[in-house]
């Protein structure tokens, strides 16, 4: 598998280049090349979910080095583990719901190949983030997706929307600006950018204490900031309803996950630790998220901006549940991320269905839309009941684990606030049914008309996989979910998960 | 030391901008100071008082050109990070320029989303 | 005839269009030995880039010429970004991506290292292009009218 690893980077910009070059000669390709881009790391990502598979990859022949002091890594390592095969598994499986969403969605124009070339380089920069093994690489690839993320977020449009990229725009150089600043700190300080030759240093003891607390408070701040956390948070309800709707599930499903939360999780353990005072800012933030979204969500009467808001929200749950610091927390967690993932793509993807049917975004426009668009609120149905933790939906399960770990950490008011704001969540999407699918039909919308095949089969492929994955929790979705866990923590609360890590990369790859 | 100084009036004039100015343009300038900041920073800290360039010849003693040379490392870091602040900039620039035709100003108080 | 058509005095253009062939057969130059020499594809490319930014703000955007090379520039970046993955995939196939695997020469020559060279020119084409795409993708903005694509020329 090892030397598979490249391509998870390289195909989707293969895919994204080609599409620049087919401009003009055949801009028809551009579409089926993503599709055929992201079935391609569909398939690779799955085979190694699967299999199981681990390990290291250097780029260009190079590998460990050994010297008087130990073994380092010289050059480019891409390391795949437990907890990177889960996040690369979920970037394809909504790359490619979105992908096909996008077929029928996005008409056929002069610059459709532009938007595939962004959304490939987006797929490549959130790939590479995933197996980047050393902080640079990480920031590099972190710098491509956000970028992309920017132009596809300013697509098509000539005003307000603008004005919502520019704002995502600036924050997001801010938050760049702060994890590069930290990473300064740290190679200062220690000398190596690789994350477990630092972490070999920082466990050494000889590194001062200043200079790390300073880079985990930047990197705490930059990776929070493109989690949408919420003193952060003022970007994403703006961002994320302004792009296109397969752009909005990438950007809500994927992207404040992978550059948020897979990045803190692997940041900060291998790098600094996670002791109790990182832990209690983690929790502030999760709490402050995931009650502050819930109750900004119940305003709105946009549906994407219920849904971005629901987003910071959920975050806020996966924080919380990761700053318990144990096993059990950490599993939740990255449970509660990748069924997000699933539940809110689908839930954006439905939306831009339904704005298709309906002609507005805004719920008081809509009504009674069961009856004229049964498949697409079928999806949207189901990815409501996954989103406010109703049986036996995926959201159910990771909620109560999130639960279970709290109450298990010793935190039980915690594990109370939790609850109750999976209840708001829970009154808010009651409300977005009641008001979008039953009830009267306006009299405007007697002639809506359901969207093409091609639109709903994606979301409810993701909604069934919601329910497989509620479902099917112990054949497999346990052992996914339990080898990243095992990745970032080890159940027995000692440093055993990092010192794999270390083994790991220090182990592969030519000497 | 005045240059670690220097880095820290840099991401502080940069700050300061982003923060105080209301034209765009002079935000997006103030951006561009704070990336500067951290590329300085990125430069001092791979910088060895006295150092010469890190070009290993054929012949030399690679212990003695460890010893004697600056860290070739950050200054690559700084490449690219100069590469992506650039990326950044133009796109910047672009939206900017968008936003001026849809309102004939600059000024971020009389736009309807950045206010605030 | 609008004032960005205009360009600018006879004397600024002559000298500008003089010059233009001798900054890119120093980009190419750059390029070229780049794997002996400091320089490389990438300063390659950003001086053939510059001169060509040079050229179009001495003689004018004529007729709006900047805007109509746009594609065809950012089929050009396109083909230098393919070219690179192109020569990283083909050390892929031979064992380690990136990974050299066409012969090597002999180190310090100016025929040492032929992937190196692919490399720096298909370098100097994705930068050159990508950064005259930024530049082409800025004037066109100022002319058209919105709305038009997203970000472009991501060097």
């Amino acid at each position: 598998m090892e030397r598979f690893l490249p391509l998870f980077t390289a195909v989707p910009l293969l895919a994204g280049f080609a599409c620049l070059l087919l401009k003009r000669a055949a801009p028809r390709a551009a579409p089926a090349l993503s599709v055929a881009s992201m079935a391609t790391l569909l398939l690779l990502a799955s085979a190694a979910a699967i299999r199981g598979e681990e390990g290291v990859a250097f780029a260009g022949g190079w590998g460990v080095r050994s010297s008087g002091e130990g073994s380092f890594v010289a050059g480019i390592a891409l390391v795949l583990d437990g907890l990177s095969r889960l996040f690369l598994l979920l970037v394809a499986v909504v790359g490619t719901a979105s992908a096909v969403f996008a077929l029928r969605y996005l008409a056929p124009e002069e610059g459709l190949p532009l938007f595939h070339v962004l959304f490939n380089l987006l797929v490549a920069g959130m790939n590479g983030a995933l197996l980047a093994g050393d902080l640079f690489n990480l920031y590099v690839f972190l710098e491509v997706a956000s970028l992309a993320s920017v132009g596809l977020v300013a697509w098509r449009t000539g005003g307000a929307e603008v004005e919502a990229a520019l704002k995502y725009l600036v924050l997001g150089t801010l938050s760049s600006a702060a994890i590069l600043l930290g990473i300064t700190v740290l190679y200062a300080a220690t000398g190596f950018l690789n994350m477990a030759d630092l972490s070999v240093a920082v466990s050494g003891g000889a590194v001062p204490r200043v200079p790390l607390l300073l880079a985990a408070g930047l990197f705490v701040a930059g990776f929070g900031m493109k989690t949408a956390a919420m003193p952060f948070h003022a970007w994403l309800p703006d961002a994320h309803p302004s792009a296109p709707a397969p752009i909005s599930a990438m950007l809500s499903g994927l992207l404040i996950k992978t550059l948020g939360i897979y990045a803190l999780l692997r940041v900060l353990p291998v790098v600094t630790g996670m002791d109790g005072d990182l832990r209690a800012v983690l929790t502030a933030l999760g709490l402050l998220s995931m009650w502050g979204g819930v109750l900004l969500a119940q305003a709105q009467d946009d549906l994407k901006r219920i849904l971005a808001y629901h987003s910071v929200s959920q975050m806020g749950y996966v924080l919380v549940a990761v700053a318990c610091g144990t096993w059990l927390g950490v599993a939740a967690g990255i449970f509660h991320a990748v069924n997000h993932g699933l539940f809110k793509s689908a839930l954006f993807l439905s939306s831009g269905s339904l704005e298709r049917v309906a002609g507005t975004r805004r719920l008081s426009g809509m009504g009674g839309l069961f009856r004229r668009a049964p498949a697409t609120s079928a999806g949207l149905l189901g990815a409501c009941l996954s989103i406010s933790g109703v049986p036996p939906f995926n959201g159910f399960w990771s909620k109560l684990l999130i639960l279970v770990a709290l109450l298990s950490a010793g935190q039980p008011a915690m594990a109370g606030l939790a609850a109750g704001a999976a209840l708001m969540t829970l009154v808010t999407f009651v409300k977005v049914q009641r008001k979008a699918l039953f009830g009267p039909l306006p009299a405007r919308l007697e002639g809506a008309r359901e969207v093409p095949a091609s639109m709903f089969l994606p979301v409810l492929a993701l909604v069934l996989l919601c329910l497989a994955s509620g479902l099917l929790w112990p054949a497999g979705v346990d052992g996914l979910v339990g080898s990243a866990a095992d990745a970032v923590a080890s159940p027995d609360g000692g440093p055993g998960a990092v010192r794999a890590y270390v083994e790991r990369v220090h182990g592969g790859g030519p000497r | 030391m005045i240059l670690y100084a220097l880095v820290l009036v840099l991401l502080g004039l940069g700050i300061h901008g982003l923060l105080a100015k209301r034209n765009l343009l002079k935000k997006i300038i103030a951006l561009a100071i704070l990336d500067y900041g951290v590329n300085l920073l990125l430069i001092v800290v791979g910088y060895r008082a006295g150092g010469g360039a890190p070009i290993l010849l054929p012949g030399e003693d690679p212990a003695a050109f460890a010893r004697g040379s600056v860290d070739p490392l950050p200054q690559a870091l700084v490449l690219t990070s100069i590469v992506i602040g650039l990326g950044v900039t133009m796109l910047l620039v672009a939206m900017a320029l968008r936003l001026h035709q849809r309102y004939g100003t600059l000024d971020v108080d009389r736009m309807d989303r950045l206010r605030g | 005839m609008r004032r960005d058509e205009e360009g600018l005095s006879e004397i600024v253009r002559t000298v500008a269009r003089e010059t233009l062939a001798v900054i890119l057969v120093y980009g190419l130059g750059l390029a070229f030995y780049g794997h002996l020499t400091p320089g490389g594809g990438f300063p390659g490319g950003v001086c053939a880039a510059c001169g060509l930014v040079m050229a179009v703000l001495a003689s004018g955007n004529r007729s709006g010429f900047v805007a109509a090379i746009r594609g065809r520039v950012a089929a050009l970046e396109a083909f230098g970004a393919l070219g690179y993955l192109g020569v990283a995939a083909l050390g892929w196939t031979a064992g380690q991506f990136m990974q050299s695997s066409l012969p090597r020469g002999t180190p310090f020559t100016p025929e040492g290292a032929p992937f190196l060279v692919i490399l720096n020119l298909a370098v100097l084409l994705k930068v050159g292009a990508g950064l005259f795409a930024g530049f082409a993708a800025l004037v066109a903005f100022g002319r058209e009218a919105p709305p038009a694509g997203g970000g472009e020329g991501r060097a």
